[in-house]
C-alpha cells in the first residue's frame, strides 16, 4: 500500500501530555481506522522533536504543569496551526485542551497558549473538579451522549469564536458555567479523560469521518457498549430516577 | 500527661490485641494525638515510602533488622497513621520499628516519629484523582526532610523526582536501584527543563539536578558496593523489581549496623508479603496472587507473568483506595497478553475488557475474580489484580483456606 494512503496519527509529546492515559486516544482512532481496513500509523513526537506537517490527525493529552508549559513552548513554533489551517483534525484533553486557547495558568502564573481555540484558562477553580463527567453533546454534532472522568482546577472560559463540545448533565465541565470543552472547524478540546476516544467511539467515528470525508461502516462495540452502560448509570443514576432524566439520556443497553 | 499517654497507649494496645489492630489504633489516636510521637520516643524508626514496593521492601527490612533484635512492623499494609499506631503498639517491648508509609502521609510521619532512616523507593502516577501530582507530593517530602535533620535517607538514584526530594535531606544513601518506568521523569522537577537520559544517567539539560553516583547498585541477582564489592542476592520473591527492594532494604539495614550479607541472607527467608506471590486453591486451580496498582507496578507484574499456554486472570477495582479513576488502563502495555487466555475480572471489568479489546487480546469477562479462575479449569493460574481487587481475593481465598 502506498505510503500516501496511511493515515497518520501523531501523538504530541506524551511523555509530557500523557498523565491520564490519554494516550490511548491515539491508539483508538488507529484502531477503529485498521478495523475498517484502512492502515494507521501512531507517531509519538516527542519534545525536541519537529511537529510532522503531514498528520491527518494530532492528538494532545492531560499532564501536570511543567510538562503542560514545556509541551506550549514546544508547539509554540506554528507546525500545528499550519496543520489546521491544511485541515488536519486536532484532538486535546484537559492540559492539552487548556493549551490550545490564547492563555492558560500554571503554579508560576500565566503562560501563552497556541491561540487555535477561542477560549482561555486563567483562572483555577477552589476545588480541583475530580469525577465522572457526563456530557449532552452539540446537536449539530450528532453524536450520542459522552461519558468521560475529569480532573482539574483550571477553569476554561469559551470566547465566541468557538462552541462547546456540549452540555454539563454531571460534573464539572469548562468553568461551572454549564459548557463542556470547545470546537471549532476540525478542532476539539475537552476535559473529559477515560481515555474520551475509548469510552465515546461515536466521538472518535466522528473524527475519522472528517478525515476520511465520509461516514464510516459500524464495527463491533459490544465491549464498549457494557462500559458506556455502566459508567452512565453510576453518574447519572441517582439523577436519572429524581428528575425523570432516564427518558431523555439516551443510556446505550448491553447488547 | 506522661500518665495519660501511657493509659492511652495501654488503652490502644489492649484493643489491638483483641483483634482489629488498625481499630485499635483508631481508638489510641482518638483518644491521644500526640500517640504517635509518644508511641516512637526512644526507638529507632524506620519509614519506608514511595508508589511501589512499600510493603515488600517494609518486609524485608524488618527480616534484616530482626536480626539484631525484636522488630515491630506494619507488614499487613497499613500505612496511615492510625496503621502506624496500631503497629508500634503491637510490642512496646520492640525496640525498632519498620514503617510503611503513605506517599501522602509521610511528611507528618516523619515530623511525628523522628526516624532513624527514610527509605524513599520511586514515585509515580497513582491515584492522580486523589493525590493530585506527583512533584507536589515531592515537594511536601522535600519540606519535611529539610525538618528533619535526624533522618538519613535511603532513596533511589534512578528516580529524578526521588532524588529531588532527598537532595533536601541532611545525609542520603543513594542505591542504583533502577526504574523501568520513565513517564514521569520527563522533565526536571526542579526546574521544569527536560531531563536527558544517557542509558542509567541522567542529569537536567539546565540546573544542577543529575543522577547522584550510587554508595549500592543491583546488577542482575548482585548487589554491587561503590567499592566493587558483590553480594548475591537470592530470595524467594520473583522479579527485578523485588531485587531492588533487596537492594534499599540492605542500605538502610546497613546505616542501622546490620552488615549487608547478614541483611541479605535474613531476606532470602521470606516467600511471601501480606499475600504478594502467594499460591491459593481455587476449585482445581493453583492460583498464584500478583499486585499491580499502577502502570510502573503492571509492567514489573507483566514480566513476572509465567510463559502462556498458563492463563492470566486480570482483576481490576476502582475505590477510593485504588483511584477512582482507570483511564491509566491504557499506559499499560496489555498488547503483551496477546494470543494468551485471559479473562477481565473485577469492578471495573468493563473497562479493562475495552482496553484489552483495542489491544487486540482475546478475553473473557468474569466481574468475580476467583470465579474467573474456577471457570477457567486450568491447574494453575496466575491472578494479577490492583490493590483491593487483590486485597479481596486474599481475604476470600484466607477464609475459604
Ligand atoms: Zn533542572
Amino acid at each position: 500500500m502506498p505510503a500516501d494512503s496511511v493515515v497518520g496519527i501523531a501523538l504530541l509529546h506524551p511523555e509530557l501530555l500523557g498523565t491520564y492515559g490519554d494516550g490511548g486516544n491515539a491508539l483508538v482512532l488507529a484502531q477503529r481506522l485498521r478495523w475498517r481496513g484502512v492502515e494507521a500509523e501512531v507517531l509519538p513526537v516527542h519534545a525536541g522533536e519537529p511537529v510532522p506537517s503531514s498528520c491527518e490527525l494530532y492528538v494532545l493529552g492531560g499532564g501536570e504543569d511543567a510538562p503542560q508549559a514545556l509541551a506550549a513552548a514546544e508547539l509554540g513554533d506554528g507546525a500545528l496551526a499550519r496543520a489546521v489551517d491544511r485541515g488536519a483534525v486536532v484532538f486535546a484533553v484537559c492540559a492539552g485542551f487548556q493549551i490550545l486557547g490564547h492563555e492558560f495558568l500554571i503554579a508560576e502564573g500565566p503562560r501563552p497558549g497556541l491561540g487555535l481555540l477561542d477560549c482561555t484558562t486563567v483562572r483555577r477553580a477552589p476545588r480541583r473538579a475530580v469525577g465522572e463527567l457526563v456530557v449532552e453533546p452539540d446537536a449539530r454534532l450528532g453524536l450520542t451522549t459522552l461519558t468521560g472522568y475529569e480532573n482539574h482546577a483550571g477553569l476554561t472560559e469559551l470566547g465566541p469564536d468557538v462552541r462547546p463540545l456540549g452540555r454539563v448533565m454531571a460534573g464539572a465541565g469548562n468553568a461551572g458555567d454549564g459548557r463542556e470543552g470547545a470546537v471549532v472547524g476540525r478542532v476539539v478540546g475537552t476535559y473529559l479523560h477515560g481515555p474520551a476516544l475509548a469510552r465515546n467511539p461515536a466521538l472518535a467515528d466522528l473524527l475519522l469521518s472528517w478525515v476520511m470525508g465520509r461516514e464510516l461502516a459500524p464495527v463491533d462495540d459490544g465491549d464498549v457498549e457494557r462500559l458506556r452502560h455502566e459508567r452512565l448509570a453510576a453518574a447519572l443514576g441517582r439523577r436519572a430516577r429524581l428528575r425523570g432524566w432516564r427518558r431523555r439520556v439516551a443510556i446505550p443497553v448491553t447488547r | 500527661m506522661a500518665a495519660r499517654a501511657g493509659l492511652a497507649v495501654a488503652y490502644g494496645s489492649r484493643l489491638a490485641g483483641h483483634g482489629g489492630s488498625v481499630l485499635g489504633g483508631r481508638v489510641t489516636l482518638a483518644l491521644d494525638a500526640r500517640a504517635l510521637p509518644r508511641l516512637s520516643e526512644g526507638r529507632t524508626i524506620a519509614l519506608v515510602s514511595g508508589t511501589n514496593g512499600k510493603t515488600t521492601t517494609t518486609g524485608l527490612l524488618a527480616a534484616a533488622l530482626g536480626t539484631g533484635g525484636s522488630v515491630v512492623t506494619n507488614d499487613s499494609g497499613a500505612n496511615l497513621p492510625y496503621g502506624l499506631v496500631a503497629a508500634l503498639t503491637a510490642d512496646l517491648a520492640a525496640g525498632t520499628a519498620v514503617l510503611e508509609v503513605d506517599e501522602g502521609a509521610l511528611p507528618p510521619v516523619v515530623a511525628a516519629t523522628r526516624p532513624a532512616v527514610v527509605v524513599l523507593l520511586n514515585l509515580s502516577r497513582d491515584q492522580l484523582d486523589r493525590y493530585g501530582e506527583v512533584r507536589m507530593i515531592a515537594a511536601r517530602w522535600r519540606g519535611a526532610l529539610a525538618d528533619a535533620p535526624g533522618a538519613h535517607v535511603v532513596a533511589n538514584a534512578d528516580d529524578p523526582i526521588v532524588v529531588w526530594a532527598a537532595r533536601a535531606a541532611a545525609s542520603v544513601t543513594w542505591v542504583g536501584a533502577g526504574q523501568s518506568w520513565r513517564e514521569d521523569a520527563a522533565t526536571c522537577p526542579a526546574c521544569g527543563h527536560q531531563l536527558r537520559w544517557d542509558g542509567a544517567a541522567w542529569a537536567c539539560g539546565s540546573c544542577d539536578l543529575a543522577r547522584p553516583e550510587p554508595a549500592l547498585s543491583v546488577d542482575g541477582d548482585t548487589l554491587v558496593s561503590r567499592r566493587g564489592e558483590r553480594i548475591a542476592v537470592e530470595l524467594r520473591l520473583p522479579g527485578r523489581c523485588n531485587v531492588a527492594n533487596a537492594a534499599m532494604a540492605a542500605a538502610a539495614a546497613q546505616h542501622l549496623g546490620v552488615p549487608t550479607a547478614r541483611a541479605v541472607a535474613a531476606m532470602s527467608e521470606t516467600t511471601e508479603v501480606a499475600g504478594r506471590y502467594r499460591v491459593v486453591r481455587v476449585g482445581s486451580s493453583l492460583a498464584r496472587l500478583l499486585l499491580a496498582k499502577n502502570p510502573a507496578g503492571w509492567v514489573e507484574a507483566l514480566d513476572l507473568l509465567r510463559p502462556p499456554p498458563l492463563p492470566v486472570v486480570v482483576a481490576i477495582n476502582a475505590r477510593v483506595a485504588d483511584g477512582r479513576d482507570p483511564s491509566w488502563l491504557w499506559d499499560v502495555p496489555f498488547e503483551r497478553l496477546r494470543g494468551r487466555s485471559v479473562v477481565a475480572s473485577g469492578e471495573r471489568a468493563a473497562d479493562l475488557a475495552v482496553r484489552l479489546r483495542y489491544a487486540d487480546v482475546e478475553h473473557e469477562t468474569c466481574s468475580d475474580p476467583l470465579d474467573a479462575v474456577r471457570g477457567l479449569g486450568a491447574p494453575a493460574v496466575d491472578l494479577a489484580a490492583n490493590y483491593t481487587a487483590f486485597q479481596g481475593v486474599v481475604g476470600a481465598t484466607a477464609r475459604a483456606g
